[in-house]
């Protein structure tokens, strides 16, 4: 009886927490979408008026790397942070076959936001807040997915 | 009473099952949805094109701020952008060379025009404000040729508002219309804004080239312009 109490007294909250992980991954991975979203159409638009006052802002939206083969840089974060979200939900409704994927896409998002910091830093010696969002939302998402215990 | 509850419990199961892909396609949807909503408001001062919203579109095609003074095409690999002052002798010169490299580089360069009146010029203002009249007639580049080509005239002048107006004429403005726009605060607005977004991104003097985004620092005579369009387009053919 006490060790069928401990049991249920343990796993719940075990499984709870690693949704709830999940669901915050999607949640972040939202704010992501939103701001890719925004800067894609912005740059759809030709508009650097979103930089406001920011120094440098237009240099980078402006840059040779605000497109790769034609087709804006920004639209690519769109397609990982959508595609993170889904991933998310469907980990967080117990699918466990896409946790995998899920911290694989996360890697390779946290690499390639260090090189566009990179470039931002050392290249164009310029900064866009909103890239600069993009890359802490991936670097929070990488830092969740290391700190909190999820099942793998 | 029992398939009743089977049915039901079947029911929240399915449910169930589909809900991420719910919530999923509603966010999908929702990113699209906004995302065409907002470039609808952003583009919605431009002339528009007729063909109306159709999927997604591309760099080419999407229409652009109608007060951008471009020429050459969107996609260009290189785009050269110049902060220039119209009363400013280098900025004559450095726009015949930036004329024939486009010449040259047909296709493959655009040109950006950016208002940067400095005090010091007395008819730099009027100058500006004279071209972007000429632009809401759609004919922003051919008061640019004008202003640059007899910049010697009228910026000695002590109105040159008088030459603008010949050159409206001579090049086939409502010059009454342009007269107008010249004093409206809308068209000096523009110029102001130009220039504010010029001081952000640090210009000071005039002219301020930026190829492919980056601030030209080597001088600008036509060589070290092309050397430095070579070297833009160069890691694209390679690529």
């Amino acid at each position: 009886m006490a060790s069928k109490s401990k049991h249920f007294a343990d796993s719940p909250p075990a499984r709870v927490r690693s949704s709830a992980v999940y669901w915050i991954v999607a949640v972040v991975a939202l704010l992501g979408l939103a701001d890719a979203t925004f800067l894609t159409v912005a740059h759809l638009t030709g508009d650097d008026a979103v930089c406001g006052s920011f120094a440098g802002c237009s240099t980078v939206l402006g840059s040779a790397y605000a497109t790769i083969k034609g087709i804006p840089t920004a639209a690519f974060g769109v397609m990982a942070y959508f595609t993170l979200f889904s991933a998310a939900v469907l980990a967080a409704f117990g699918y466990t076959r896409v946790r995998k994927f899920l911290f694989a896409l996360v890697a390779a998002m946290f690499i390639a936001a260090l090189y566009f910091l990179y470039l931002q830093a050392f290249v164009l010696h310029a900064f866009c807040p909103f890239c600069l969002f993009s890359a802490a939302m991936t670097f929070l998402l990488a830092g969740i997915l290391v700190a909190l215990p999820a099942d793998r | 009473v029992i398939r009743v509850a089977a049915d039901a419990r079947e029911f929240s199961a399915s449910m169930k099952r589909f809900l991420p892909f719910l919530i999923i396609s509603a966010v999908g949807l929702l990113t699209i949805g906004s995302a065409v909503e907002f470039y609808r408001v952003k583009t919605r001062l431009a002339p528009a094109p007729a063909g109306g919203p159709g999927g997604t579109p591309t760099p080419a095609e999407a229409p652009e701020d109608p007060f951008l003074h471009a020429r050459g095409p969107r996609n260009a690999p290189v785009t050269l952008e110049i902060y220039g002052d119209f009363q400013c002798p280098s900025c004559a010169l450095v726009s015949q060379a930036i004329d024939d490299l486009q010449k040259q580089y047909e296709g493959k360069m655009r040109i950006i025009f950016h208002e940067y009146p400095l005090e010091m010029h007395k008819h730099a203002m009027e100058a500006a404000l004279a071209a972007e009249a000429a632009a809401v007639q759609g004919k922003f580049w051919e008061m640019h040729e004008m202003l640059y080509r007899y910049q010697s005239v009228w910026a000695e002048a002590t109105t040159a508002n008088f030459f603008f107006e010949s050159y409206a004429e001579s090049i086939g403005l409502d010059v009454a219309r342009f007269r107008a726009d010249r004093t409206a605060p809308d068209v000096r607005a523009r110029v102001i804004a130009d220039a504010t977004v010029g001081n952000s991104r640090g210009v000071k003097n005039t002219p301020t080239i930026f190829i492919n985004g980056i601030e030209l620092r080597t001088g600008f005579t036509k060589d070290k312009l092309q050397a430095t369009i070579e070297a833009a387009l160069a890691p694209k053919k390679t690529s």
